[in-house]
């Protein structure tokens, strides 16, 4: 498992919808808020590559010192974003797309709102349990 | 509910797997059910206008969510980024799931080039509507409007959908046609992408 790894889904409206800290190592609160900002500041690039590709995974796109922002584009450009220091890109892809899956469960149920923020505690562990597993 | 002692059960929706969409849904209680959304509706609003617009916020959800579960399952996990495709998914995968077949056809707009129709002989939801003279050019397309803009605004093609009665010559009933005029952010960006 890598040592750092920060996992945020965003909404196409540009909002945070989930985030977790998925990491090994010992959480420090200065980091995890300078992951949310490296995470944000990567957006614009998405933007742009989002079109040139119809693919959904959009690998690596942005790096900050050691640390690698991959990104998964769902069709409704909902953007499924990981900050780690790990190499494992196969890894990474089967993580974000078992999340996506995970993803189109709550979409489909009628009682969430599109665009808002993923309270179920349901989601959190199993995105947890899939970080552990490929991450 | 048919079936329902079959059904395995799961204590959230999470551990199910996503439907393989091979079922098919009796149209006897699609018809009832769509009834009662367009009664309940027409019984919140006091003009036509606003009922179109509630039956088409009510298709607008069917549509996003729609857009995400078909790329996934019938499409492989692809994007459509072009207008053309995103048109031709409406057309097809899209109507081949939520009406059993293609819509009968897609054209351009002759007079403006942002606007794309689709057209269909006998629209699923106007099969057993007919539309009062004093409620105008109400249509209960509308719904199906909906979805279509749900799809196109979720994917990133943002448009203005309606739908439109057109008389045909020689048939009874007017056909339906799914007027689609695109913003003009989305022709800049087609430009752009060449």
């Amino acid at each position: 498992m890598a040592s750092t790894a920060c996992f945020i889904i965003v909404s196409r409206n540009d909002i945070p919808i989930y985030e977790a800290e998925v990491g090994s190592a010992v959480k420090k609160e200065d980091a995890a808020q300078q992951h949310q900002f490296i995470l944000h500041a990567a957006l614009d690039v998405v933007q742009d590559l989002a079109w040139t590709t119809s693919a959904m995974f959009l690998k690596a796109i942005d790096r900050f010192n050691d640390l690698v922002v991959s990104v998964y584009v769902t069709a409704g450009h909902t953007r499924l974003m990981l900050l780690h220091d790990s190499r494992n890109e196969d890894g990474i892809k089967s993580f974000f797309q078992e999340v996506h899956e995970l993803y189109i469960k709550v979409l489909l149920n009628p009682l969430y709102l599109p665009g808002s923020r993923i309270t179920s505690s349901h989601f959190d562990t199993k995105v947890r349990a899939l970080a552990r597993k490929y991450l | 509910m048919i079936g329902v002692g079959k059904i395995k059960q799961y204590s959230n929706v999470l551990d199910k797997p996503l439907s393989k969409g091979k079922q098919e849904v009796s149209l006897s209680a699609f018809a009832f059910l769509f009834s009662e959304l367009v009664q309940y509706n027409q019984a919140q609003v006091d003009n036509i206008a606003e009922l179109e617009r509630r039956l088409e916020d009510a298709g607008y959800a069917v549509g996003a969510r729609v857009l995400e579960l078909l790329c996934h399952r019938d499409k492989g996990n692809r994007r459509e980024t072009r207008l053309l495709g995103i048109l031709s998914f409406v057309h097809s995968t899209v109507w081949k799931v939520l009406f059993g077949k293609v819509a009968d056809s897609l054209e351009k707009g002759t007079e403006h080039e942002d606007e794309y129709m689709i057209s269909e002989k006998e629209l699923l939801v106007n099969r057993f509507i007919s539309i009062p003279k004093d409620m105008g050019t109400f249509n209960c397309g509308a719904f199906v409007a909906g979805i279509v803009r749900g799809v196109l605004d979720s994917a990133g093609f943002p448009a203005v959908v309606t739908a439109h009665f057109v008389p045909m010559e020689g048939q009874q009933r007017p056909r339906t046609t799914i007027l689609i005029k695109f913003a003009e952010e989305v022709l800049r960006r087609e430009a752009r992408l060449g």
